[in-house]
């Protein structure tokens, strides 16, 4: 019985905090010993590469490792500026992190919003789970799909002959100007049906006596999308898109990677692609570094931005 | 009264064509997804060099096995098959297992160093070293050419530990009070009494974990490209695909093979045996990704 008021007075002061002391320090032995643990392997796998921004600064030699190679400040920064190769990158990487996120944040709300008019429960469920399938499959397989569809007797230039929009197969792969077409439209068909699981979610979440009354107030269908539904998961998408701008730069890697050629490398090339190629194939570690660190911190810089617009706007927010 | 049947009528005809849009465009979506799918299941049946032809669309027209025969022959893609489905088991386990234990910890209102334990996790959402520091790091405690690199750098992730934390945050304090009172320790409420509640949660994230596991491929070019026996299935597919966009390689192939096989005929029936074990299972799991989706999308 004394236990028991001491756990309710436990439960009222957790509230505030557990007070340090070394008798709850035995009582967590177990939590505190798996914590260890688990701080080291975090340390060790997030936080150590952190000390190899180092190199960015040192003239980096692999024999002379991080703690003796000489020091060259702000060279390599300076060095990746004036390279008008990095500059192009970076517009590719923007660009295309851009173009995705619109493309595929319309299409999955759309998407989402017309499964849920569709009237037969059976068609939406069918509808739902294969446009759930793509998400599933690897870059490799989906551009070795595109490979197939876009190629000069694939299905695409075949259907658009047929129609008489070309007289003539196009090589879609070896004209810049399709480049970043095709990337969204990957994204768009890869990613629709997943993206819109949340969406739905939400949708499903919102109260059904809110589209009784509208209907009985005399709004048609698509004056209950705007107003009932759109509202209603205005939070939903307001959150999703805090997440996917700080991702921004970090959308563009397999996919340009797996499709980018010689012919098109102008516009394919992204961020993650320029330190993979300096870095690890050319060897110069210190210059790949210092590419991966201005990813980093612009992607840190623009999650604080959404961050600070959201809580502004007193909106949710993500941290 | 008139007045009001008409405009009844007029709604219903707004109505209808509206619905007839819908499910035409519904129909489309379905058709350009499983498309370019039923297309690449129809060549990987069909004959390699009469497939070059073109005009195969979703059914084979010469009905031939031998792309899998020459598939299930090639030594590569049985060790990178075999390869892949043992780091997504262990994967998988030794995932699910850390980011448990981690959750559990962190959504125990007691533990001390609750709040900075999960802010170190977070923190590491947005932090990163980048390539080149992770790939020294790796290359420095001897995880390049090991089988290790798989399934032990990834192992905690952030994201997967919050989704569960969430999912245990929502499990009563009374439970755990009870089974104190009874004299567990903190091992036999995370195994008996948590776990048990949280098999939903743990199944989303063993999905996500398994998927991303089968997918990934920039690991085994990056890491272990000495190491032909350490290969997995979505490296070996992408070599493929590379033959064959490839031409002098492919004509090189084309000559090698017995003619009737072609890389892009092999590459199709290697795409639908990778594809194969994931179309089979995530019909059964949607319920589990839409919780995990959900949870996700609640953070602290």
């Amino acid at each position: 019985m004394s236990y028991r008021t001491k756990a309710k007075k436990n439960k009222n002061h957790q509230e505030t905090k557990i007070q340090f002391s070394w008798k709850e320090v035995k009582r967590q032995k177990v939590l505190l010993i798996w914590s260890f643990f688990i701080v080291v392997y975090g340390i060790v796998f997030y936080y150590l590469p952190l000390a190899g921004w180092a190199m960015a600064f040192e003239n980096y030699k692999p024999k002379d490792g991080i703690f003796h190679s000489s020091f060259v400040g702000l060279k390599k920064f300076n060095m990746l500026f004036s390279d008008e190769t990095f500059l192009r990158v970076i517009r590719n990487t923007l660009a295309m992190g851009v173009i995705n996120l619109i493309a595929t944040f319309i299409t999955a709300i759309l998407f989402a919003i017309l499964l849920n008019e569709l009237k037969s429960r059976g068609g939406k469920k069918i509808v739902q789970t294969i446009s759930y399938l793509p998400h599933f499959l690897s870059w490799i397989i989906v551009t070795g799909i595109l490979h197939d569809a876009l190629s000069g007797s694939g299905i695409i230039n075949e259907v658009l002959m047929k129609l008489h929009i070309i007289d003539q197969s196009i090589n879609f792969f070896a004209h810049t100007q399709y480049f970043w077409l095709i990337v969204a439209f990957a994204n768009i068909w890869k990613e629709t049906g997943w993206n819109a699981i949340i969406y739905l979610a939400a949708i499903t979440a919102i109260d059904p006596n809110l589209y009784e009354a509208a209907a009985i107030d005399g709004a048609g269908r698509f004056d209950r999308i705007k107003h009932v539904t759109m509202p209603g998961i205005k939070p939903t998408i307001i959150i999703l898109l805090l997440i996917n701008v700080g991702n921004v730069l970090n959308a563009g890697f397999e996919i340009q990677y797996l499709l980018g050629n010689g012919l098109v490398q102008r516009v394919s090339q992204t961020i993650d692609i320029y330190v993979l190629k300096w870095g690890i194939s050319q060897g110069d570690y210190a210059l790949g570094t210092a590419a991966g660190i201005f990813k980093s911190l612009v992607s840190i810089i623009l999650i604080v931005i959404v961050n600070k617009i959201a809580k502004h706007n007193g909106e949710e927010r993500l941290f | 009264m008139k007045a009001a049947v008409k405009r009844r009528k007029k709604i219903s005809v707004a109505d209808f064509s509206f619905r007839f849009c819908n499910m035409i465009f519904m129909i489309l979506f379905v058709v350009i997804t499983l498309y370019p799918i039923l297309n690449t299941l129809a060549i990987s049946f069909n004959d390699g060099t009469d497939a070059l032809r073109g005009g195969i669309y979703i059914w084979p027209r010469l009905f031939s096995l031998k792309n899998y025969y020459t598939v299930i022959q090639k030594d590569d893609l049985i060790t990178g098959a075999f390869i892949t489905v043992m780091r997504t088991v262990i994967g998988t386990l030794l995932s699910l297992v850390t980011n448990a234990i981690l959750a559990f910890i962190v959504s125990r209102k007691r533990f001390l160093f609750r709040h900075q334990l999960s802010l170190f996790w977070v923190i590491t959402m947005y932090v990163n070293g980048g390539l080149i520091p992770t790939f020294l790091l790796y290359k420095g405690l001897g995880l390049t050419n090991s089988f290790g690199v798989y399934v032990i750098p990834g192992m905690i992730s952030a994201f997967n530990m919050l989704v569960i934390r969430t999912y245990m945050n929502g499990i009563p304090d009374s439970l755990e009070e009870s089974a104190q009172l009874d004299g567990a320790g903190y091992t036999t409420i995370f195994v008996k009494i948590i776990s048990p509640l949280c098999k939903p949660v743990y199944a989303t994230i063993a999905l996500f974990v398994a998927v991303a596991q089968w997918n990934s491929w920039f690991d085994a070019m990056l890491y272990n490209r000495m190491s032909d026996n350490l290969t997995t299935l979505q490296y070996e597919l992408m070599k493929l695909l590379s033959s064959v966009t490839n031409q002098s390689t492919s004509a090189e192939v084309m000559k090698n093979a017995s003619g009737s096989v072609t890389p892009t005929s092999v590459r199709a029936a290697a795409t639908m045996l990778t594809m194969l074990p994931i179309v089979c299972i995530y019909p059964f799991l949607q319920r589990y990704f839409v919780t995990g989706l959900t949870l996700g999308g609640v953070k602290e």
